[in-house]
């Protein structure tokens, strides 16, 4: 077999952080090839490469035997490359049929010719068998029969590549099954497919190859008979950390700051129970789309629960944020730039932000701006921001770790008794994220209880008493130190593993 | 959300023409001849013209707050090039579309080229077009020749000619946005941008297409009132970008994108000049005719947001798999 797609030796950093280095990997035609690896492993990077979304740093990619740099998400689409992601990108508002030939209507007297693409997207809805006429609304049609629609999309465009990127997250079983027919058909006509997911069983079964990513390189890739889902775990896990992490310096006390009971929202979580004892630092892990964050918000009071109750220091939480963080919660989200900090304003007055209440003087509450210099300053020195004059240099000159520290700090000086820490150190350097650890374990060490959320295993192996994991909304297990990642990974991909 | 809600939502603008129009046949006798139904239409083609036309910048997400100077400024052209050249009004109303349409121009290429937010731009061509206008009249009434009010009292086949140019343009209109590539993609960048130009639309091209029928649009608007007045006084469609708006709104236009319709803008404009003539017909008191017709767009704005949120709830992403019903 020759191969329709090929890479070598490519790489792709950001910013000097490399996302995927030094692959050569060939893609045969008519195979398909399953993409496995943990988060962050660069499976997105390597695939939105080969979508003409992001351009290597270095490498070649070559297609049906050619050299292939793609420029644009279009180029990939006319050379023949289709992309089924997690995010549909279908448009609600426009028929099956337009949604289909959005990018070249057909034409006639200047006017699109409505009969044929009704009856060209007929023929492709019935060879994939979707029970629905061509006119039908997109936003009318159920997740799993968008997806169909997408793949109408890519055979209308007689694509010889289509990557499936977790195409059955929020697929019914039924939904899921008949994507799989589909795919099998494809695989008949002769198409290639890449199939990215967590779903182990499912590549296992769907595909003829496996490749497997960590840390950006390729670790192995061979038929997929020699991989069982084990061989497959083990193979996508695999590091070293030595003096990565400072030693806790306290352990967790016997009193529980923080209680969740059978939290639920319909299509969100499942009976989400977890307590936080004071001092410690409980680690929850999942794959991305597993629900962490989502839980994050719903302690936080961002979004709403149906069911469940919460407790802090044996007291009901209830309200919005306001009333949450007023009652001891804090939250550090994973979305550090969009959601943690104002970037624009002076590092001091983002410290400020929680506790600028207390600072009020008087019936206007007039801001006493000599306390409130004071107490910035003793934050700066507490958490250690490298920083130039904190009331006028903006956050946005920071690096990401001293961001990261002033987002803490904000939190700090309304004195929490639960932190939820969301990603702390991604997109922080090494040396920070070790400074992010120390300021964690001060914290448990203070009394705080803390939910360190991290989709890398190693950091919350290395910082955590207890780890949570939890897949599609609920959790799926609880180990204590000392940790088997093996293990702890298997929850996350919901397989047994002997 | 219940369907019935569902229903009312979409069709809002019809529910509220029907009972608009009931209360006023009630209160005034007379108030549904057709003469004066006739007038209603011929009084609504100008705040309609200009809102189909903003109906395309809508569609996009995008927001034109600089047609209510456009309307004074492409006449105002298009009146001193028929002064000097000496051309007829026919050749007028072509320059002033034109004109038009290059005002809109202006505001693609600063919004595509140069990336600036719809908003700002064209909140600072508002007062840039204005004030070249003013600046070439030094604030003075312009007057047109006789020809151009005899253009405006016209009619074709007993079809006033503000009417004729206002359901030609809606019928052109409707025709562009469901049977053209064009008009498709719009709805296409309006509901996901970044789908869009991963699908290989050309989105940049398409807005700044939709800026230049704003324009235009705008344009043919202001001449069609100016040719039944015959002068052009400074201060004229001031103000009136928020009457275009509310009617594209009114009519179903969503301000988030990816909704509206050319039919939808005819009904808006003319169900906002209905409760305008309504009110006068009623004799209720002049003063509180503003707040009645700010309900009417509160009403819509509302009705707008309340579709949003419905969509936002069906879009939301959902983790754990659905089970089979």
């Amino acid at each position: 077999m020759t191969a329709l797609l090929s890479f070598k030796a490519l790489s792709k950093d950001w910013f000097g952080v490399p996302a995927v280095s030094d692959l050569t990997l060939e893609v045969a035609r008519g195979s398909t090839l399953g993409l496995i690896g943990e988060n962050g492993a660069g499976k997105s990077t390597l695939m939105n490469m080969v979508g003409g979304v992001v351009t290597p740093s270095d490498g070649e990619m070559s297609w049906k035997g050619e050299a292939y740099a793609p420029r644009s998400a279009a180029d990939a689409a006319v050379r023949g490359i289709a992309f089924i992601h997690q995010e549909l990108n279908l448009f609600t508002n426009l028929s099956i049929a337009e949604n289909v030939f959005i990018d070249s209507f057909p034409k006639r007297f200047g006017m699109i010719d409505r009969t044929r693409i009704r009856e060209d997207t007929a023929a492709l809805l019935a060879r994939l068998e979707l029970d629905h006429s061509p006119e039908t609304l997109v936003a009318e049609l159920a997740p799993g029969e968008r997806q169909i629609v997408e793949i109408a999309k890519a055979l209308h465009r007689e694509a010889d590549l289509i990557i499936f990127d977790e195409p059955t997250t929020s697929l019914t079983p039924r939904e899921t099954a008949r994507l799989f027919d589909v795919i099998a058909r494809l695989k008949a006509e002769g198409r290639t497919v890449i199939y990215i997911s967590h779903i182990l069983s499912d590549v296992k079964m769907l595909c003829d190859e496996v490749a497997v990513l960590r840390d950006g390189r390729l670790v192995e890739a061979g038929p997929a008979e020699v991989f069982d889902v084990g061989r497959m775990i083990r193979s996508m896990i695999g590091r070293e950390l030595a003096g990565m992490f400072p030693a806790r310096t306290a352990a967790p006390q016997a009193d529980v700051v923080f209680e969740a009971e059978g939290l639920g929202q319909p299509g969100v979580l499942e009976a989400v129970s977890l307590n936080v004892r004071a001092g410690e630092v409980l680690g929850l892990f999942g794959l991305m789309g597993s629900g962490r964050s989502e839980l994050a918000r719903v302690i936080f009071g961002l979004d709403p629960v149906e069911r469940g109750s919460l407790r802090l220091g044996g007291r009901e939480l209830a309200g919005g944020p306001g009333a949450r963080i007023a009652a001891g919660l804090a939250f550090v989200t994973e979305n550090r730039r969009d959601e943690g900090l104002m970037l624009d304003a002076p590092v001091a007055e983002n410290m400020s932000l929680v506790a600028v209440r207390t600072f009020g003087r008087g019936p206007l509450a007039v801001l006493d701006r000599g306390a409130h210099e004071l107490a910035t300053e003793r934050m700066r020195g507490e958490i250690g921001v490298r920083a130039g004059d904190i009331a006028r240099q903006p956050v946005k000159a920071l690096s990401g770790g001293n961001q990261q520290k002033v987002v803490i700090g904000k939190w700090l000086m309304s004195g929490p008794r639960l932190f939820i820490l969301d990603e702390p150190t991604r997109g922080v350097d090494v040396g920070a994220k070790y400074e992010i650890y120390a300021l964690a374990d001060r914290l448990a060490a203070s009394g705080a209880g803390i939910l360190f959320i991290s989709s890398e295993l190693e950091e919350l192996i290395g910082m955590c008493d207890r780890v949570m994991v939890m897949s599609r909304g609920e959790v799926t297990a609880e180990f204590a130190a000392p940790f088997d990642r093996v293990k702890i990974l298997a929850a996350a991909f919901r397989e047994a593993v002997a | 959300m219940r369907p019935g809600l569902d229903v009312a939502l979409r069709h809002a603008t019809a529910i509220i023409f029907v009972c608009v129009l009931l209360y006023f046949a009630v209160q005034a006798p007379g108030f549904l001849a057709m003469e004066n139904l006739g007038n209603i239409v011929k009084q609504s083609a100008f705040i309609g013209i200009a809102a189909i036309g903003i109906t395309f910048v809508l569609l996009t997400a995008g927001i034109d707050l600089s047609v209510g100077s456009v309307m004074y400024l492409a006449p105002l052209i298009a009146g001193i090039v028929m002064r000097d050249l000496g051309l007829g009004v026919p050749a007028g109303l072509i320059v002033c579309v034109a004109a038009g349409a290059l005002l809109g121009a202006i505001n693609a290429v600063f919004i595509v080229r140069l990336n600036i937010v719809p908003f700002i731009v064209t909140l600072a061509t508002l007062f840039a077009f204005r004030g070249f206008g003013a600046f070439l009249t030094s604030s003075r009434q312009f007057d047109f020749p006789p020809a151009m009010r005899e253009f405006g009292q016209a009619s074709v086949f007993g079809v006033p000619n503000p009417i004729l140019f206002f359901g030609g343009l809606a019928l052109i209109a409707h025709f562009v946005l469901t049977r053209t590539t064009f008009g498709r993609q719009i709805y296409a960048v309006g509901n996901d941008a970044e789908a869009a130009r991963k699908a290989g639309v050309p989105v940049a091209a398409l807005r700044a297409r939709v800026y230049v029928i704003s324009g235009a649009c705008a344009g043919l608007s202001g001449f069609v009132l100016i040719s039944q007045i015959g002068r052009l006084d400074a201060g004229f469609g001031e103000g009136r970008e928020f009457d275009v708006i509310a009617a594209a709104v009114l009519g179903g236009a969503s301000l988030f994108g990816g909704v509206g319709s050319a039919f939808g803008a005819v009904a808006g404009a003319t169900l906002i000049q209905t409760v305008k003539t309504g009110l006068v017909f009623t004799g209720v008191n002049l003063y509180l005719q503003p707040i009645v017709q700010a309900a009417i767009i509160f009403l819509a704005v509302l009705v707008d947001s309340l579709r949003e949120h419905r969509l936002r709830r069906l879009k939301r992403r959902v983790i754990r798999p659905a089970t089979d019903a």
